[in-house]
């Protein structure tokens, strides 16, 4: 895999918590600070979905959020991808039987990437992210030659 | 005057925060009149999900309340447990219990002042400071096998052992911190910045800090002397020496605001280090658990009835599990209460007076993970003008009176 090929520009992450315990939201910090540094790659965290190119989703969605996280997805500019962090995202994890979940993520929105563990450490977070930007170059380029300006 | 004040709805989104928790904020100018807190967003039922889980299952539920306080929740429920069913923890698994609790502790502590600076727009040492913490995440990985959700905790005692080769390998991390610890104190409380940003900003006076049942390092900055592992030793605690840390013994006078609150968690940091100093110096030998095989510690849970109660001073404050036993594999209760749901009241009077610039370091100085805010959205109720403020442009307020006052 030539890596260079996939970096066209800057990627930025929206970080949503969606009921985690926090202990995935810690080690994605961790990947961004000195002993991991994702940030040397021009990866670094967002303050608005609407800045953002990524979507990092950690925590099992209670219902509370439920609404929020669609809400957060829809003013996500196009294109874009979505990071499921930790296992309780994926299936449901640990709290599988709790009566306030809407279910996995990908219950909730279309989820690209999924990066298991609980927590996941910072290399797995790591590759997560480069996949998801694999796929977003690859949706970029379709966009570009589909665009009808062209 | 009523109508003159602005309504600011804070949350439920805010990235890398332990609870999504909803905030109005009612604003005159600049100056906060009233604070809403909307909590619930990050309810999951885990005390329901309890009584469907025997209590060997609970331990790894009880670890994923919180990824930050992984130590404490099962430490504090465990002991409950044990209260419950008259279990006597052997010497060495008490020792190496308070040994995970301190590490987690040193870790929580540094996590905490980076996120800090990095509200006072400081992201040099937010950097700085979660570089030190990787050292502690790497011991705890070593002793335990994980980095967070350490699953080390087992009704009865401890799963793992601490072997005299591991001594030496704690002992250089220990070692690493006391040469690092001189950096941290003199950036934190010697800099002109972070004085100017904390000292007077967010006070909470000795007499609310009581009324509002404020706990751990945040009732400890203004003036409390309470803490669980002093008040009532538990575990290791009994047979060390630990007093709780007011900012008296190092500025000599108790205030109360920010700037105390980071005293506070700094010099628990060096008691945490001489704690584990301690608990090797006396580290006894012998078995690490009281009942080995699970099976029959199963069967000893079904037979067992009482109620009992674990305490536990977590890096936030006192955590309490309470666990009733009813000759069943499933408990019939069980209640954890955190040390944040305690903390959450005093915001109030911490806030009311601050500037909108403020509200991050007051929000993350009672440490409830609160690092950075989605977005804020102002109101004009007058005008219906609407204005919206991303957590970045929070964040630039507050870095801009960071440089306003360095001025």
């Amino acid at each position: 895999m030539k890596l260079n090929k996939y970096f066209e520009r800057s990627l930025w992450v929206f970080h949503l918590n969606t009921g985690s315990c926090n202990g995935c939201d810690i080690e994605i910090v961790a990947g961004l600070t000195p002993r991991y540094d994702l940030e040397r790659f021009g990866i670094k965290l967002v303050g608005s979905p609407k800045h953002a190119d990524v979507l990092l989703v950690t925590g099992p969605v209670t219902s509370k959020m439920a609404d929020r996280v669609k809400r957060v997805y829809a003013q996500t500019p196009d294109p874009k991808a979505v990071i499921v962090v930790g296992t309780c995202g994926i299936s449901g994890g640990v709290f599988y039987n709790s009566y306030n979940l809407s279910g996995s993520i990908d219950k909730v929105i279309p989820v690209d990437v999924y990066v298991p563990g609980c927590p996941p450490r910072p290399e797995a977070i790591i590759n997560g992210v480069l996949q998801a930007w694999i796929k977003l170059e690859k949706l970029r380029k379709t966009l570009k030659d589909n665009s009808p300006a062209k | 005057m009523s109508n003159k004040t602005y309504s600011i709805p804070i949350g439920p989104v805010h990235p890398s925060l332990k609870e999504p928790m909803t905030f109005h904020f009612e604003i005159y100018g600049e100056r906060i009149e009233k604070v809403h807190l909307a909590p619930g967003d990050n309810h999951r039922g885990i005390e329901f999900m309890g009584r469907q889980r025997n209590p060997i299952q609970i331990i790894y539920l009880a670890e994923r309340i919180c990824g930050i306080c992984s130590a404490s929740h099962p430490f504090a429920f465990c002991q409950a447990v044990e209260n419950a069913m008259g279990i006597e923890v052997p010497e060495k698994a008490q020792y190496i219990r308070a040994i995970i609790a301190e590490l987690e502790r040193i870790h929580s502590h540094i996590l905490w002042a980076g996120v800090a600076a990095h509200e006072l727009g400081f992201d040099s040492v937010l950097f700085l400071s979660w570089r030190a913490r990787e050292e502690v995440l790497d011991l705890l990985e070593y002793l335990t096998g994980n980095r967070i959700n350490y699953g080390i905790f087992m009704i009865g005692g401890v799963r793992r052992d601490i072997t005299s080769e591991q001594i030496t390998r704690i002992k250089k991390t220990l070692d690493y911190y006391k040469e690092i610890y001189g950096k941290l104190e003199d950036i934190f409380l010697n800099d002109p910045t972070i004085a100017l940003r904390t000292k007077k900003v967010g006070i909470l006076s000795k007499e609310e800090a009581i009324q509002l049942s404020a706990v751990g390092p945040t009732a400890r900055a203004s003036g409390l002397n309470k803490d669980v592992r002093q008040d009532q030793p538990y575990a290791a605690y009994a047979d060390l020496e630990v007093q709780a840390i007011t900012p008296e013994v190092y500025s000599g006078k108790v205030n109360g605001d920010v700037y105390d609150r980071i005293v506070v968690r700094l010099l628990e940091i060096v008691q945490s280090i001489q704690i584990i100093e301690q608990c090797l110096a006396n580290l006894p030998e012998g078995e690490i658990v009281a009942e080995e095989k699970l099976v029959k510690l199963l069967n000893l849970i079904k037979k067992a009835q009482g109620e009992g109660i674990g305490r536990h001073e977590a890096p936030r404050g006192e955590v309490i599990h309470y666990v009733k036993l009813n000759q069943s594999e499933l408990p019939e209760v069980w209640k954890a209460r955190a040390p944040t749901y305690n903390n959450l009241m005093p915001w109030i009077p911490m806030l009311i007076g601050q500037q909108i610039a403020d509200i991050p370091i007051v929000l993350a100085s009672i440490d409830p993970c609160i690092a950075c805010m989605d977005r804020v959205t102002i109101l004009d109720r007058k005008s219906g003008q609407k204005n919206i403020l991303t957590k970045d442009d929070l964040h630039k307020l507050s870095v801009e009176k960071t440089r306003r006052m360095a001025q």
